[in-house]
């Protein structure tokens, strides 16, 4: 059976191109850059042009990226150096709908006596910015607020956030792990003071990220160790995965046009495709001001893991926001914070796209989705009571 | 990925028995939508009172469904007095076994047992008594009860398992503990009286726990601590070390040095830092 892999924002699958530019140097180029030897020493030149390429997709210069092991740790290097650099400091601000690797990190420094402010959202997914202006105060050091978010795709106004913030003196970071790559960035335009990005999210592999840290940012190194990344992250260079990413960013920009407008059609496609063909079902979130790639749908009366796992028997790969796929009990923050009711909000499902996908998996998935629905609700007490008061 | 077993599976994909009875004489309803699931069942009698036809719908995740439809395999043909005897367990059992976590919906499908023969019955189901423990699910402590008992839990994780409870919010946290305890036969600690401390105890006592607990604590970290003063309830400290100009100094200061002593000590203690 083919897969049919919509599942982009969990990870991606790495690119050819990409898995080329590695194997060197996991094969004969395998000296420590940190070495004396020109054997070792031309593996260092790769790593600059890496640095070249990343900095290139993001208008950045290369001595403002450090290359970490995954996006959590560059959220928390950059979430971590940000109070560390304002002792004097005790107020913190972010958004209630970050992912995990940022709200959990705030809800520990919570415990730990820091002062949090967490921005609501309203019911598209969309930043309370009058919140926002009214809770900073002049002891916040840190803003972190994502630039597009995982679940819905929705986009904050990270520009108009970030002009705000440089004009008060608050430091800003962004959690761009989801953006970068798919949407158009630029450093020079947008005063973002530290950017995290994730390498598995466009085609390089896992176990790779960034830091982007704009020149002139009091930093403090959260892995302390060797001279590497210029003292600011300890730790041996993970060589082929930092040249994958390299090459990841230098296809990423390549096929931003591609990703806005085939992906983005697909993308399209496939939401009218199901919100014409299943009843009771509505895109979460601002259709309007999202990634090109992501649709979240809920389907109402029915359960997020049951459709997960009756599209698993056509290969379809994608994620749900609720409760019993994670094991927690409740449906997924994200939709909570945005007001999505129970109904929807335990049968919403997430697609996700990339340049890999075709019309033809779009088909597949408007075929097979719609009457996956319909079973299921053919089980729902709730749909029946729903369709008896005249509701469904 | 949750690891179910081929015959979860298989009830899950080609279910047995979903529908309604219209002419029930058992209908039994558990759950809701904001719990994300939810199960109802229905059977008919035979002339020998035996469960003759059933059905069920149910709202949830894979294992919800397939606990749903092994149950209606499971009483089909029992009389009722038989029924009453399933467990969660032996629907899980029935299954091949279910994931821990996913526990809750073969108790899901017992309570819509439970309620349905109480409904043929033409009695109350007496789990309605009780009071709400769990206000995120509504469980109450006879339900949590039930539960510890028949099926041996031991921890407030199982327990969240099995029927959900204390897996929202975690405000429920201590008295499902408590209910554990009751279960098992451990008596509660009672609750340690106050008593009145003379200056000289209270000083003693503040500088010996100062002493014992909290200044070997600090020392892993590099940093130490000095008592200065105590005068009434205020207590006062010097930071030393690394813990001297940290800039989670007064986290220290409040959340461990002044909880530790108020715990210890007595509980309206505040404690200051002098400076350098």
């Amino acid at each position: 059976m083919k897969t049919v892999y919509v599942d982009n924002n969990a990870t991606t699958r790495v690119a050819p191109e990409v898995f080329e530019a590695m194997t060197p140097f996991l094969t004969e180029l395998y000296g420590n850059p940190s070495s004396m030897y020109s054997f070792a020493g031309q593996v260092g030149r790769h790593l600059s042009d890496a640095r070249q390429h990343v900095a290139d997709l993001l208008n950045a210069a290369p001595e403002e990226i450090i290359f970490t092991s995954c996006g959590t740790e560059s959220d928390s290097t950059a979430i971590r150096a940000a109070i560390e650099s304002q002792p004097d400091k005790r107020h913190i601000m972010t958004s209630r709908v970050e992912h995990p690797a940022v709200k959990n990190l705030f809800e520990h420094l919570a415990r730990q006596g820091w002062q949090v402010s967490y921005v609501p959202v309203d019911a598209k997914g969309r930043l309370d910015m009058d919140y926002f202006h009214d809770h900073l105060r002049e002891d916040t050091a840190l803003v972190s607020l994502m630039w597009a978010n995982n679940e819905t795709g929705v986009l904050f106004p990270v520009e108009e956030i970030a002009a705000e913030l440089n004009a008060r003196g608050v430091l800003f970071h962004t959690d761009a792990i989801q953006a970068v790559g798919k949407i158009p960035m630029d450093m020079q335009k947008v005063g973002v003071d530290m950017l995290a990005l994730s390498g598995h999210k466009l085609h390089a592999p896992k176990g790779i990220g960034a830091l982007y840290v704009r020149k002139g940012t009091k930093f403090a190194p959260f892995i302390i160790g060797g001279h590497q990344e210029h003292g600011r992250r300890g730790g041996t260079e993970n060589v082929a995965s930092i040249v994958g990413l390299g090459r990841a960013c230098q296809l990423a920009g390549e096929n931003l046009a591609e990703e806005n407008q085939r992906v983005k059609a697909l993308r399209d496609k496939l939401e009218q495709g199901l919100l014409e063909q299943v009843p009771l079902a509505a895109v979460n979130g601002d259709a309007s001001r999202r990634l090109p790639n992501t649709t979240s749908i809920g389907f109402e009366y029915v359960e997020g893991e049951a459709i997960l796992l009756m599209m698993d028997q056509y290969g379809i790969c994608a994620s749900s926001g609720s409760a019993c796929t994670s094991g927690s009990l409740e449906p997924s923050h994200v939709l909570r914070a945005m007001g999505v009711p129970f109904t929807s909000a335990h049968g919403s499902i997430r697609f996700s796209l990339s340049i890999y996908n075709s019309e033809e998996e779009m088909d597949h998935i408007i075929t097979h989705l719609p009457p996956i629905i319909a079973r299921l609700r053919e089980m729902s007490p709730y749909y029946q009571e729903a369709r008896k008061s005249g509701a469904a | 990925m949750w690891d179910y077993t081929d015959k979860v599976k298989e009830h899950f994909l080609k279910p047995r028995n979903v529908g309604v009875i219209d002419d029930a004489d058992g209908i039994g309803e558990v759950g809701s939508l904001a719990c994300g699931d939810a199960l109802t069942l229905y059977f008919k009698l035979d002339d020998q009172q035996r469960i003759s036809e059933v059905k069920f719908q149910t709202f949830g995740c894979a294992s919800a469904i397939a606990s749903s439809s092994a149950l209606t395999e499971m009483i089909k043909g029992k009389t009722l007095d038989e029924a009453k005897k399933i467990t969660n367990d032996e629907i899980a059992e029935f299954l091949g076994g279910l994931p821990k976590e996913k526990m809750h919906c073969s108790v899901m499908g017992q309570e819509a047992l439970e309620k349905a023969i109480a409904h043929c019955e033409g009695r109350p189901v007496h789990k309605e008594e009780g009071n709400v423990v769990c206000e995120c699910f509504g469980v109450t402590d006879r339900q949590i009860e039930h539960v510890v008992r028949e099926s041996r839990l031991k921890t407030i994780e199982d327990v969240t398992d099995y029927v959900k409870a204390g897996g929202g919010c975690g405000q429920c946290h201590d008295a499902i503990q408590e209910i554990i305890d009751q279960v098992l036969g451990k008596k509660p600690t009672p609750p340690k009286k106050e008593k009145q401390l003379t200056n000289i105890e209270k000083i003693q006592l503040i500088q010996e726990t100062i002493e014992r607990e909290i200044r070997p604590n600090l020392k892993k970290d590099g940093g130490n601590i000095e008592l200065v003063d105590v005068d009434g309830s205020l207590v006062t400290v010097r930071l030393k070390g690394s813990c001297a100009g940290c800039q989670l100094s007064q986290v220290t200061l409040k959340d461990y040095v002044e909880k530790k002593l108020r715990e210890l000590v007595t509980a309206e203690l505040v404690v200051e830092e002098v400076a350098q």
